[in-house]
């Protein structure tokens, strides 16, 4: 035991040494020229061979991208007709409305309704409060946009992982080669493949629909997996037994058993979708995205604020109704009678689509919220903008300095420093010790695909930026997470601004960072400890919570006070979750980078960012793919430690 | 004959309809939407005049450089702001491949300099002259940049060449790139409520100059062989040793445009407009809040002469 510690002391001061006085021979600092494989030229031509000719016989690839284009558009136009456009005749600006869009009360009264179907009226309240803030700021149009693209992506992310859920549980090989792609899926920056999805699918809301399902697919796929595995065998042998085919089998018993766990995966895919609003914004989504965008480019941070807090506020109405719908799955249903008489709520909402849209043709205050009713707290953020910087920038200056001068770039000047076979070599030996021979070849391989790349110095950079934000992430979200356990007042407020954070658009908060600490590193780091805190607070909390209560009395029977209760009991028990906490916040924050690449970074992200500006997709995925090989390697490394951690923890040594 | 007549009635719809289809096809023109507001306005007002002249339109958003991909297909149709001076390279390579042509100016001049604020002269009195640039390196210079002066660069996919022109200029300078042109305006946003010192990059059309008191740099003008020829100007063993190039506006299509729709691209071809209504128009979308939708509304019903004309043609 006392030898490894030894060796990773030697190890750390020899490193040490080398970056602050070996002069290395060219090519040990650096992956050398040699090394380089021209990946992104070999990707973009297999992407020009993809698009100009590659058939199945006589349908060209193209021609069948286009057409599951086509194919997509159809319920999405469908979905616009009934939130946003309604039935026109004629185009743009000559277009004359027939048949109006379902109405601002139809919607609101729909969303109460569905509330109290799923648990009460308190429910329904509440997401018919949050569709009213829609309309009282004015968000309500775009709003209904981003509905729409949300209500396409959503069903077709659910559909598809729900699918290749089942095909993994039902052949091995399916999961076999299903895995590493979901890792892609999720580690890849969305940046990187807008560019190949915008020449397949081409430019339009359907690639974003496209964008937006890639990235939020994975969780259901994963999901139904293990809730497929985890239902009883008895269950599936009773099917058998009754002599069920296989979709028998999956369709009638398998899906409603696994139905709570699955809803799950569902509000995964809501939430992801919506994280996407902002990026698939920028390849023609329009709604809430482009709002919060457009906002920004004119310093309009009131705006920006209430765009942003408008996605947010669909975020909540949708995951708690998700929530809901989840818990009552499985519940039985009893009523009788006629339809209408089963299905009073539907009725009701029937009944108010029709008449609000009636009544909407004589007064349009029904049809549309009237601007004159419409409230702005615009003025208000830009007079708190100015005050705090006119009044305490000076403060906030000598603060970005110190970080600056003392932790950011002494960090960053070690690891560019350090000669490149030394870091992979460590990586190697950490993948050894904590998971053995399969995850040292891993880290090997990984290392070296990393300086094959020619992107070293932007990886190191990017290890730079997010092993400095990761770090103060945790520094905060830990004790933040301790406090929320500590007491249930304390959980929910800092639970509430935890959520809000996290489905907050961090462009909403991008810009003010920037106006108080100008462009560049620091302004970055900012933006990714403020994204990536969410899951070190919250896995913290939970760790917490759910120690053993049997524990916590021995500790107190024994005398022990509340912190050596805290440190001696509770922190140790929770350690396993606080690295799985760990974990989520380095894969947050390497999914940050590309967005920090707009306020000025020079590392992966701003690769990735320059080939989407430059239509380049091999540049642009190779970079994604380094983004991708870094997040894997430490999802790795710090799974392996988290198990190690629990086996020790379980075993008691 | 009563046949007869029937067929030959069918067959004069049918020609009279294709004969109108080569005219004036009814598929939707595309123009595409960038993120500047500028660009927004040229666009919807063309979209607009086009929609008056019975056409189809449609507007897609499509980022700046990767929309020539679209415009080489014919996914795309028409790009109403390619900048002289960021746009250029990419709309020669796309014309050069085929399949994109010039259509001309749209009446606007990009202007891009280094720019400050007024109040800056106080401490740097020799401004706008570049040789006082050197002078005030350390009323620009921060944390970071030690003694060098700070300028704060586009993003970096806008190229400028900055930091070939600080090295040819001799300035002791130093470019900190911002990623996007809404972070570089939210710096001077915040320069300017404290009345601090900044010099960073500002193109026009924009709303940035309206808003903000200030000027450009003045630096040795700009002649294709300064970027090419290290011999021209002050410095005898550098390029770039001068300002930025200014330059046309241009529009560009899609090549099959004239073919498909001939009226559409002769409309589009007259299309010009000058800096000053432009940012005016800028202005009262940007800094007063007003929709895009009312200001272009507003201009096509006090100009009804101009654009008519581009109709007729």
């Amino acid at each position: 035991m006392r030898l490894w510690p030894a060796i990773w002391a030697a190890l750390a001061a020899a490193a040490l040494a080398l970056a602050l006085w070996a002069r290395l021979p060219a090519g040990w600092l650096w992956p050398p020229q040699a090394m380089h494989l021209p990946m992104a030229g070999w990707i973009t031509a297999g992407m020009a061979w993809l698009t100009d000719t590659a058939a199945i016989g006589p349908v060209t690839f193209k021609d069948l991208t286009r057409g599951i284009a086509a194919v997509i558009e159809a319920p999405y136009d469908a979905a616009r007709v009934l939130l946003v456009d309604g039935i026109t005749e004629g185009k743009g600006r000559k277009a004359t409305v027939l048949v109006p869009p379902l109405s601002w009360v139809a919607v609101t009264v729909a969303a109460v309704a569905l509330g109290h179907y799923a648990k009460d009226l308190a429910l329904g309240l509440l997401a018919g409060a949050l569709m009213l803030y829609l309309a009282v700021f004015d968000q309500w149009d775009s709003a209904m946009v981003t509905l729409a693209s949300i209500a396409i992506a959503v069903p077709l992310g659910v559909a598809g992982g729900l699918g290749l859920g089942i095909a993994a549980w039902r052949w091995r090989w399916v999961e076999r080669v299903l895995s590493p792609v979901l890792d892609l899926m999720q580690t890849v920056p969305t940046f990187a493949y807008l560019v190949p999805v915008l020449v397949l699918f081409g430019f339009g809301p359907v690639s974003a629909l496209l964008a937006t399902v890639i990235y939020a697919m994975p969780p259901m796929v994963r999901v139904t997996l293990v809730a497929l595995r985890a239902v009883p065998s008895e269950i599936v042998d009773f099917a058998d037994m009754a002599g069920c085919t296989q979709t028998q089998r999956m369709r009638k018993v398998m899906l409603p058993v696994a139905l709570p766990d699955l809803m799950v995966g569902v509000n995964q895919v809501i939430m992801l979708s919506l994280n996407m609003v902002i990026i698939a914004s920028m390849i023609g989504a329009g709604g809430l995205g482009a709002d919060v965008l457009a906002s920004l480019r004119r310093l309009d941070i009131g705006g920006g604020i209430e765009s942003g807090l408008a996605i947010t506020a669909l975020a909540i109405v949708l995951d708690r109704l998700g929530q809901a719908l989840a818990a009552k799955a499985g519940g039985v249903r009893a009523a009788e009678g006629s339809w209408p008489r089963r299905h009073p709520r539907t009725v009701l909402v029937l009944a108010v689509i029709l008449a609000s849209g009636v009544l909407g043709l004589l007064v349009p205050a029904v049809q549309d919220w009237p601007k004159d009713w419409t409230v702005t707290t615009k003025p208000f953020w830009a007079d708190l903008m100015e005050w705090i910087n006119v009044k305490y920038y000076e403060q906030l200056e000598a603060l970005r300095v110190w970080v600056l001068e003392h932790v950011m770039l002494p960090v960053k000047g070690f690891l560019l420093a350090l000669p490149w076979p030394l870091v992979v070599g460590v990586a190697t030996l950490a993948g050894w010790r904590l998971g053995g021979l399969r995850l040292a070849a891993l880290a090997v391989a990984l290392g070296l695909f990393l300086a094959a790349t020619g992107l070293w110095e932007q990886a190191m950079i990017t290890l730079y930026l997010c092993g400095v934000s990761v770090a103060i992430a945790m520094a905060l979200g830990v004790p933040l997470g301790i406090l929320a356990a500590s007491s249930e007042r304390a959980g929910k407020v800092i639970g509430t601004v935890v959520d809000t954070l996290q489905t907050l658009p961090s462009f909403v908060y991008l810009i003010p960072v920037v106006m108080l600490f100008r462009v560049g590193d620091f302004s970055a780091m900012i933006a990714v400890v403020l994204f990536a805190l969410v899951p070190a607070v919250k896995y913290t909390a939970h760790g917490l919570r759910s120690v053993p209560e049997e524990l916590v009395e021995a500790g107190v029977v024994s005398g022990a006070t509340r912190w050596q209760i805290l440190r001696k009991v509770r922190l140790p028990m929770a350690v396993p979750m606080i690295l799985l906490g760990l974990n989520q916040t380095i894969l947050l924050a390497l999914s940050m980078l590309v967005i920090t690449a707009l306020v000025g970074t020079r590392d992966l992200g701003q690769e990735v960012y320059i080939a989407l500006t430059k239509a380049d997709v091999g540049r642009g995925l190779v970079a994604g793919l380094s983004v991708a090989a870094i997040a894997i390697l430490a999802d790795r490394l710090i799974g392996a430690a988290a198990k190690d951690a629990k086996a020790r923890l379980e075993g008691g040594t | 004959m009563k046949r007869m007549t029937l067929a030959t009635a069918a067959a004069l719809v049918l020609s009279g309809g294709m004969a109108l289809a080569e005219v004036k096809s009814e598929d939707p023109i595309k123009l595409t939407l960038h993120d500047w507001t500028g660009q927004l306005i040229t666009t919807q007002i063309m979209a607009a005049v086009l929609e008056e002249a019975g056409y189809n339109v449609e507007l897609v958003q499509a980022d700046y450089l990767a929309q020539f991909a679209g415009l080489e297909t014919g996914d795309l149709h028409v790009a109403m702001e390619i900048w002289e001076t960021t746009g250029r390279e990419a709309m020669d390579a796309a014309i050069g491949k085929g399949g994109v042509v010039n259509l001309g100016e749209t009446g606007m001049l990009a202007k891009e300099e280094w720019w400050y604020p007024s109040y800056v002269k106080e401490q740097c009195p020799g401004l706008p002259d570049w040789t006082a640039l050197n002078d005030c390196a350390a009323v620009f210079a921060t944390a970071e940049t030690g003694e060098k002066g700070r300028y704060l660069g586009g993003p970096v996919t806008w190229g400028g060449f900055d930091e070939e022109r600080i090295a040819g200029l001799g300035l002791n300078y130093e470019v900190i790139h911002a990623g996007t042109d809404a972070a570089m305006f939210a710096e001077l946003e915040s320069a300017y409520q404290r009345k601090d010192p900044i010099l960073l990059w500002v193109y026009a059309p924009h709303w940035a100059p309206q808003k903000y008191e200030g000027e450009w740099v003045e630096f040795p003008a700009y002649e294709a062989a300064c970027y090419t020829d290290p011999a021209w100007g002050g410095n005898p063993n550098a390029t770039h040793d001068c300002g930025k190039p200014s330059g046309p506006i241009w529009k560009v299509g899609w090549a099959g445009l004239a073919e498909k729709w001939p009226g559409a691209d002769k409309a589009i071809r007259a299309f010009t407009i000058d800096n000053d209504a432009m940012g005016a128009m800028i202005a009262k979308v940007d800094l007063d809040g007003q929709p895009i939708e009312d200001v272009v509304n507003e201009w096509m019903d006090g100009n009804q002469a101009t654009w008519s004309a581009w109709i007729a043609q």
